[in-house]
């Protein structure tokens, strides 16, 4: 009798791990998302991200996706990501900066678990990575398209947090602009949310009325797009390709694409290959893609195309010197480059910003 | 034809006690059809909601962690409500407590020893309770209405925050990122069990919080003095008692718990201040105060459901597949279903029928009547 209960036990537990090691042929991504996905900003770009590594892979049967939206900064970041972690996720990404201190307690716990924390640079754990784009190389040839087309020599920019990403964006779309127009000024507008479509509206309109002619954003609804169709004025998308909301407003936009990330790091778990990175990819590595240029004259398109073309092979640097701060004092000389560390904690301006800078 | 409430001259006792459970079996039944409208399994929408969470070790100390701020700011609430003050602002003393009892490991970062946390949660009360006591004198002095300016200074206290922890207070080493350091080991409030999860003293501090609050409202002066006010102002000045005294006193237990949790909230769960502390507690616990009949005791348990509707939410995101949104629909009818039960169990329906022109006006003199 004895004998019997512990064979069925055996072949019971025998059943069980066949069950997992069934289950384990497909792999289990998952998403934290700090946003809704229909926001058609931020965390709508990392859900199609997502959605296109499991295309990648080899659809559903490979790859299975699951995620949490609106997800808060606060404590319940922990609670979320160990869920995932508990659930037999084999990759969680946490795609806000808001959840790096939880990914990294969470990662401490399941050490067979991989976690890529988007924008953060804490890896305590060798099963963490940090990822980011540089999305100010898009900025940059933003700035040149701007220059070109502006006839008052001054552009808006509605921006959202002082951190050091907004604060990188503004200062390369200035110096994108100053290598075609040494004068031209920008005018910040700090709207202190990522996403407010009332208050980015009045932000555009107040820029608009204090005689910018286009206008660019840090933040992730389409309200300024509109405003500056109904001012008659051009203006810039963000994160997405915001044409629909703009169709003859909209120059570019600057698409924050994760596919490409998210699929090569999907396929080193797949493959038993993942390792630690800390990775800030920017056109040359797929990670910013440009809208396509509209509603522009063919001369300045090619300039856009061309300075895209120079970024992504290298030859450009958008913060190569000389450089000067905001109040003219020297920051980079003739020939140097700004290094990714002082890049990644950017608390200053450069020259031709018109706005002081919230410290 | 119209319908009319009439006071019910005697309420239920047993319905009283009833209405919660009733309002949760309405939700269930009302989740149900929304889970069946969207194409979803209603049961297994249910049990990941309401069973799912509770299966699992790690899942029960979550449910610890977020229920605890909910009860100690019902239960600040509750006498704040029990004493007709509708303070809204529980989400901004939460948030100036958090503040000021952070003030400490920031400011003295060497000093550390263990009366580093109780001086903590002392100032983080104090903190609370001041924020608090602004609505209060207002309305004390001026006659200010307490819902307007109580909920305002919530988004003061947020833009305090945000401020601090962009400005004065960022951690040098986060490069630019707006938060405060970390608070060292002294300075965090410890974990219940850590073998099986991160269940902090939180929750020991909200049960203690209730227990003492329900003996200072059944057992003491205070708390006659309290309710009495709260029912009737002028029956309680007859009475010797003074409802600028009591305002204060309400709105100042209330903010000193609700700072209580907001300083426990980040030296526990969080462990440094940032921009964003809580996901909506100080409001969520308005719900919490009355699916617990504004007592205190019943507020624990109200505490533990709503947690189990954030987790459950979570639960029922990944499992089903239905939006984040659902908790705040659960939420929602859940607060709609109390105060549907209360108002029936205060209040009779009545259809009327146009009276003839003969007829004495009968149902208005009732009507009438019931108010005392």
């Amino acid at each position: 009798m004895r004998k019997r209960t512990l064979l069925a036990l055996a072949a019971a537990t025998a059943l069980m791990s066949a069950g997992t090691a069934l289950a384990q042929d497909k792999t289990k991504a998952c998403f934290i998302y700090v946003g809704p996905i229909g926001d058609f900003g931020w965390s709508y770009q990392h859900h199609q991200g997502a959605l296109e590594m499991q295309e990648e892979l080899g659809g559903e049967d490979k790859v299975e996706i699951a995620y949490l939206e609106s997800v808060p900064e606060g404590a319940d970041a922990e609670r979320a990501i160990e869920r995932f972690a508990r659930s037999g996720c084999n990759i969680v990404f946490t795609t806000s900066f808001g959840y790096m201190d939880a990914t990294n307690k969470v990662a401490a716990k399941f050490p067979d678990v991989k976690f890529e924390h988007a924008t953060g640079f804490k890896r305590e754990h060798p099963n963490v990575a940090t990822y980011n784009s540089k999305f100010h190389e898009g900025r940059y040839v933003q700035g040149v398209i701007a220059a070109s087309l502006s006839e008052k020599g001054v552009a808006g920019y509605i921006a959202s947090f002082p951190i050091p990403e907004v604060v990188m964006g503004i200062n390369s779309f200035v110096l994108g602009a100053q290598s075609v127009d040494p004068d031209f000024k920008v005018k910040v507008v700090w709207a202190n949310t990522w996403f407010d479509p009332g208050k980015e509206a009045d932000a555009a309109k107040v820029l608009i009325d204090q005689g910018v002619d286009i206008i660019t954003q840090h933040t992730d609804s389409t309200a300024p797009m509109q405003v500056a169709h109904e001012r008659g004025i051009k203006a810039f998308g963000q994160a997405s390709d915001m044409i629909k909301f703009g169709p003859e407003t909209q120059l570019t936009s600057i698409v924050d694409d994760w596919g490409p990330y998210y699929a090569k790091r999907g396929k080193a778990v797949m493959d038993g290959t993942w390792e630690q990175v800390d990775v800030w990819g920017g056109m040359a590595d797929g990670h910013v893609v440009m809208a396509p240029y509209t509603n522009m004259p063919d001369d300045v398109k090619k300039l856009a195309e061309e300075t895209q073309d120079k970024i992504t092979s290298g030859e450009l640097n958008p913060f190569a010197g000389p450089i000067n701060k905001q109040d003219g004092s020297e920051w980079l000389k003739e020939g140097e480059v700004a290094d990714d560390g002082t890049l990644l904690g950017m608390n200053f301006y450069v020259e031709g910003v018109d706005d002081q800078l919230p410290q | 034809m119209r319908i009319e409430l009439v006071r019910r001259p005697l309420q239920s006792k047993l319905f009283s006690a009833l209405s919660p459970f009733i309002a949760f079996a309405l939700m269930v039944i009302a989740g149900a059809i929304i889970f069946a409208a969207l194409g979803k399994n209603p049961v297994d929408g249910l049990y990941a909601y309401f069973i799912d969470p509770l299966t699992e070790v790690w899942s029960l100390h979550e449910l610890a962690i977020k229920a605890a701020p909910l009860i100690l700011i019902a239960v600040g609430l509750s006498v704040c409500f029990l004493s007709s003050n509708w303070n809204i602002g529980a989400e901004g003393q939460f948030t100036m407590g958090a503040i000021a009892g952070s003030v400490i490991p920031l400011y003295f970062p060497d000093f550390q020893n263990a009366s580093v946390l109780p001086l903590m949660l002392i100032f983080g009360a104090v903190g609370g309770a001041l924020y608090a006591g602004i609505p209060a004198i207002l309305k004390a002095r001026f006659n200010t209405n307490e819902i307007l300016t109580s909920l305002m200074l919530v988004y003061v206290a947020q833009l305090i925050l945000d401020w601090l922890v962009r400005g004065p207070w960022r951690d040098p080493a986060a490069m630019s990122f707006p938060q405060a350091p970390p608070f060292h080991a002294w300075a965090i409030v410890p974990e219940l069990f850590p073998m099986s999860g991160r269940a902090n003293w939180g929750i020991v501090f909200a049960i203690v919080a209730a227990v003492g609050i329900w003996f200072m409202m059944s057992r003491t002066l205070k708390g006659f003095e309290i309710k009495v006010i709260g029912q009737s102002p002028r029956a309680g000045r007859f009475g010797g008692f003074s409802t600028t005294r009591t305002i204060i006193f309400a709105f100042l237990v209330s903010g000193a718990l609700a700072g209580l949790a907001g300083i426990t909230e980040v030296a526990g769960a969080i462990g440094r201040l940032q921009p964003s502390i809580s996901p909506g507690y100080g409001f969520a616990a308005i719900i919490v105060a009355f699916l617990g009949r504004l007592n205190p005791l019943g507020i624990i348990a109200a505490g533990f459901v709503l947690a189990l509707s954030y987790l459950g939410g979570e639960a029922a995101q990944i499992a089903i597949g239905v939006t984040d949104k659902t908790v705040r629909a659960f939420q929602g009818m859940l607060l709609f279903f109390v105060l549907a039960c209360d108002t029936l169990i205060h209040y009779r329906v009545r259809l009327v029928r146009p009276a003839p022109a003969t007829a004495p006006s009968a149902p208005a003199l009732e009507t009438a009547h019931g108010h005392g």
